[in-house]
């Protein structure tokens, strides 16, 4: 596996997981009314979606490079 | 020189189909899988395990005092290391070793930065406040994992820094064998985070 393919993995793993702190902190900000969660939260948010977009540019960019 | 003393340095070995840089690499990581694999497995076993109340119960999100808010900083920090790490593999791969260089250095210092808000921001503080290695058997292994992160991270930095320094002489020689240790160097620095993106919630998120 190229480092190509390992950062695809990466990506699709820090998306995930951005995605899941958002949803923790964004339940937080309404258990607590804690005003960082709620920023917190809408900003795992963003991030999430850049990442996505980031992956998707970063495929395009690397076509010609081998997975292996 | 180099293809007489250690074969398949640049090629691909005809059996594995990959350099022999990235083979070795992949069997390290293997191993390095076991070892974090091994630690979080004590995890869950000794939190599983642990009784419902009393002094020996597994500590809630809340009593664990750890700061989720400089955790998820440090997340970002790793995100965006690995991102700078990529694009010096590909800065060498279009034959520029000066913005190859430049990216390793941000991804160096980011890399820094990861432990220095690990150190100064959650360890000296946790240990002045009484949550020490003795403290309870979660801050026991809560020390071991994130320590023994922080020591592949130290060892990440390392490598960066030799090779923007003197092992960036190879580019001279061999620039496909110079950019081939990067990728090593790239795969190896996205097991680190990818460590950290399992410890992250493990430890300052699930309750």
């Amino acid at each position: 596996m190229s480092l190509k393919a390992f950062h695809v993995v990466f990506v699709i793993v820090s998306s995930l997981l951005t995605a899941g702190f958002g949803l923790w902190a964004i339940r937080q900000w309404s258990v607590r009314g804690d005003f960082v969660s709620g920023m917190v939260g809408i900003g795992s948010f963003v991030g999430c979606a850049v990442l996505l977009w980031y992956g998707r540019w970063f495929l395009r960019k690397l076509k010609g490079v081998s997975w292996l | 020189m180099s293809a007489d003393v250690l074969p398949y340095t640049v090629k691909p070995h005809p059996i594995t189909g990959l350099y022999s840089g990235k083979f070795g690499m992949w069997l390290f990581l293997a191993s390095e899988v076991m070892l974090f694999g091994a630690f979080f497995s004590s995890y869950i076993l000794l939190k599983f395990s642990a009784p419902s109340e009393g002094a020996a119960a597994w500590p809630t999100h809340d009593e664990r005092h750890l700061s989720w808010v400089v955790a998820g900083a440090n997340t970002l920090v790793l995100i965006i290391s690995s991102v700078t790490m990529v694009m010096a593999w590909l800065s060498l791969k279009g034959n520029n070793l000066a913005k190859g260089r430049l990216f390793l250095g941000v991804t160096a210092a980011l890399a820094s930065l990861f432990l220095a808000f690990k150190i100064f921001l959650e360890y000296i503080p946790h240990w002045h406040e009484g949550y020490t290695t003795s403290h309870s058997v979660f801050f026991g292994l809560y020390y071991t994992m994130t320590g023994l992160h922080g020591l592949h991270v130290i060892g990440g930095i390392l490598v960066m820094v030799y090779f923007i320094g003197p092992g960036s002489k190879l580019w001279r020689s061999d620039p496909e064998y110079y950019t081939n240790r990067i990728e090593c160097t790239g795969l190896y620095w996205h097991f680190v985070d990818l460590v950290w993106i399992v410890l992250f919630p493990t430890l300052y998120l699930m309750n």
